[in-house]
């Protein structure tokens, strides 16, 4: 018993401030919001052409790309293609969004949206209990969510928690693109979430397939089985950008 | 007649002209395998592919010889039916299940010839009807009017990944545990098949994305291989320090669920905190915590700076503090050790014969770890002695993962301090065509094997991945005998297999 309070001692009191004080630094290389300009070769598409999941989209009127963060894995082989530095994965970890078209970032990004979900900020501000599937993700997600519960983040002081049965659960946290052999599983635990409810897609695979995109052994992310309320793109997303989407979502931030 | 013969021999990461491959009856083929494992050879992987015309199989089989550090390499014809290997040699079980379900053939005599991925036939044709019910199969039951069945998952209630798990118990004692798995199927190695491609390396790093050093580790030495390059030695270091990073996280992380497991609250909650403050180190070298974009064919893209190297270095030793205070305090409380101990033991033969590997093997006694016996990368200049534990059970588990936690720390420490200098990225050439090659990586989790062949034009004839939860999910359920269900949730952690690395 005393060693127990000893080590207690030691290991010392961990949490972050945030949302209170400072977001928690970053790494150096950390790959973030993507920051574009429009300084590009004419005709060039390199970026187009090494993006793997075919995230980036020129439009007709304006020869600057446009990233799909929705699509795109952060891998930054755009970045390393394109001869006019018009790309860089900046410092900024506000990906999340409520409409799938607000994860298009082009050039003059705007500031991060007001993500503020209306039902959701009147409903379960103070108390978000949230059910997570995992349908075909990587666990790579699952270990960027279930980090949040840790001493560190620990998102339960905000009230918001993942619990172990949808019935108690105020929405779904959903990872991976959907795979066809979990997507019965999938609806059969949305319907036992009693109403109002809402649809968290975490990571690109869940919202849009990701790399697994039109494999026909899943289905392109959790919207085309479900409305999806909250959006948070990245290969896995930082937990930083679970927390903060989380917490924007809820008007607590 | 040594066992090793007629293989075709030949190292780690050490590509062979698929001609070169000597190719005997199916008949004979059967006997080699059988033999070479009572030698003391453990089958890593058994890839089928079509021939050209489509019409004909070929099966291709990788033992690991670990007493001549080869491995042994035969290929055959495979028919519509054979009798099965697996009454003759347990270890075949799953790669037999998996070709039955991918190829549509027969292993006749096989005592649980079920799916294990509920996935679409290779041989499908496109008019074929692509859907296969998830989870519908031949459960096995218990005949005993006083037996009792509990059906669990696919979702579980934890953040977990999906599987579904059938007790089959007497009272509260469970008699057999039947673990049906394919909800993670992506397609991934239909998908690898005519690679490289753009797509390829992102498939690997999120094959088991809690792995992704390990696959890619794999994935590199494959293609460097096969382009018959190495890469530069810091970019080897690099590597190894991050596979060994990510070994001490997910170490870390199981030891505090463990103690969750057991309702020991202090080591739960300092591990879960660790174990993000070592991804974080990996984010460090990368940016990203689970080494995405990191490794690459030819090298690693991100180079370690004098700053880094003293900030991973001086952060390094801070959590080797933290893991020995936390996880010092768990072993030395007599409540978790009276519920670890005795509780999902494995024979050291059963482990043997199932053909299992890594962690929870050498929790068994057997001195399986690939980084020893079959070195690669940095692991040929360092070496690694193979931590074992001979009880088997969930201590055993728990004990080697803390063994080996201070050894990976101890290495990345030396790692960071010997750094060679020099490039970090070499140029990769075009692949070699008509290759086979054989690379065995040891992942957090056990051996990985990647096996993979390309045809005259370059392109991968097929890529075929064996995660090391392969081998070692039947482990999972013959460990769960004669336990108590309530013990299910402190086994199933001790193991801590992957879903999705399984599924594919």
């Amino acid at each position: 018993m005393l060693r127990i309070i000893k080590t207690r001692f030691s290991q010392k009191y961990r949490t972050m401030s945030f949302p209170n004080g400072p977001a928690p630094e970053l790494p150096e290389r950390f790959a973030g919001r993507p920051v574009i300009s429009d300084n590009c070769v004419s005709g060039c598409n390199n970026c187009q052409s090494n993006c793997p999941t075919g995230a980036i989209t020129f439009s007709n009127e304006n020869e600057c790309p446009a990233i799909d963060t929705g699509k795109c894995i952060f891998c930054r082989a755009c970045q390393t293609a394109c001869p006019s530095n018009n790309i860089q994965f900046g410092p900024d970890y506000r990906l999340a969004a409520i409409s799938r078209n607000n994860l298009i970032i082009s050039n003059n990004p705007p500031v991060p949206e007001n993500i503020r979900h209306r039902l959701a900020a009147k409903l379960f501000s103070r108390s978000l209990k949230l059910r997570q599937v995992s349908a075909g993700g990587c666990n790579a997600c699952e270990a960027d969510s279930n980090v949040l519960g840790t001493p560190a983040w620990d998102m339960g002081r905000l009230g918001i928690q993942f619990v172990a049965s949808p019935r108690h659960a105020d929405g779904l946290l959903i990872t991976g693109p959907v795979t066809q052999n979990m997507k019965l599983a999938l609806e059969k635990t949305y319907a036992a979430v009693p109403s109002p409810k809402i649809v968290i897609a975490i990571g690109t695979c869940a919202i849009s397939g990701g790399i697994y995109c039109d494999h026909p052994e899943q289905c392109n992310g959790a919207e085309s089985i479900l409305p999806v309320d909250l959006f948070i793109p990245g290969c896995p997303p930082h937990p930083l950008t679970i927390f903060d989407g989380l917490l924007r979502f809820l008007g607590r931030l | 007649m040594a066992a090793s013969d007629p293989f075709l021999l030949t190292g780690n990461c050490e590509p062979v002209p698929m001609a070169s491959i000597p190719r005997v009856s199916f008949e004979s083929f059967r006997d080699f395998l059988i033999d070479a494992v009572k030698g003391g050879a453990r089958i890593s992987a058994m890839p089928v592919w079509p021939s050209e015309t489509g019409q004909q199989l070929n099966v291709l089989a990788v033992m690991a010889f670990p007493q001549i550090a080869e491995l042994g390499i035969l290929t055959s014809e495979l028919p519509p039916r054979w009798p099965s290997l697996t009454p003759d040699c347990p270890s075949f079980h799953w790669f037999e299940r998996e070709i039955a379900e991918q190829w549509h053939v027969v292993p006749d005599g096989h005592p649980w010839l079920k799916p294990i991925r509920f996935a679409p036939s290779c041989r499908l044709q496109p008019n074929q009807s692509k859907s296969v019910a998830i989870g519908q199969t031949e459960f096995f039951a218990m005949s005993d009017h006083e037996g009792h069945e509990v059906a669990v998952g696919p979702v579980h209630a934890g953040v977990i990944e999906p599987g579904h798990f059938r007790f089959l118990c007497h009272g509260e004692t469970v008699f057999h545990l039947e673990i049906s798995l394919g909800y993670q199927h992506r397609g991934i190695e239909k998908a690898m098949t005519g690679g490289p491609t753009l797509l390829s390396r992102h498939y690997i790093e999120t094959l088991a994305g809690d792995t992704t050093v390990g696959h890619t580790t794999a994935y590199c030495n494959t293609l460097e291989a096969l382009a018959a390059i190495q890469a530069p030695a810091r970019a080897e270091a690099i590597r190894a320090i991050a596979a060994e990073l990510e070994r001490v996280a997910n170490h870390i992380g199981d030891i505090g669920a463990l103690a969750g497991d057991v309702g020991f609250l202090p080591t739960l909650n300092y591990c879960g905190r660790i174990r993000g403050d070592v991804l974080n180190l990996t984010a460090e070298l990368c940016g990203n915590r689970f080494g995405r974009g990191l490794l690459r064919p030819g090298g690693v893209a991100f180079d370690l700076h004098a700053k880094s190297i003293d900030y991973l270095s001086n952060r390094i030793e801070a959590i080797r503090q933290d893991t020995t205070s936390a996880i010092e305090l768990m072993f030395d409380t007599p409540s978790v050790l009276a519920r670890f101990e005795r509780t999902g033991t494995l024979a050291i033969e059963t482990a043997r014969r199932i053909g299992m590997v890594g962690v929870a093997a050498r929790a068994c006694g057997l001195e399986y770890d690939i980084r020893n016996e079959f070195p690669y990368g940095m692991y040929r200049l360092a070496q690694l002695p193979v931590k074992t534990w001979a009880s088997g059970d969930c201590f055993g588990r728990a004990y080697v993962r803390w063994l080996e936690i201070q050894q990976s720390l101890a290495f990345i420490r030396q790692q960071l301090h010997e750094l060679p200098g020099g490039k970090t990225e070499k140029e990769l050439p075009v692949i070699r065509q008509g290759y086979f090659c054989a690379v065995l990586v040891e992942g957090w989790r056990g051996e990985i094997c990647h096996a993979v062949a390309t045809d005259q034009q370059g392109r991968f004839a097929f890529y075929k991945v064996v995660d090391p939860s392969f081998h070692n999910w039947f482990g999972l359920a013959l460990a769960l005998r004669h336990q108590q269900i309530s013990d299910f949730p402190l086994c199933n952690k001790s193991f801590n297999l992957s879903y999705c690395g399984h599924d594919q």
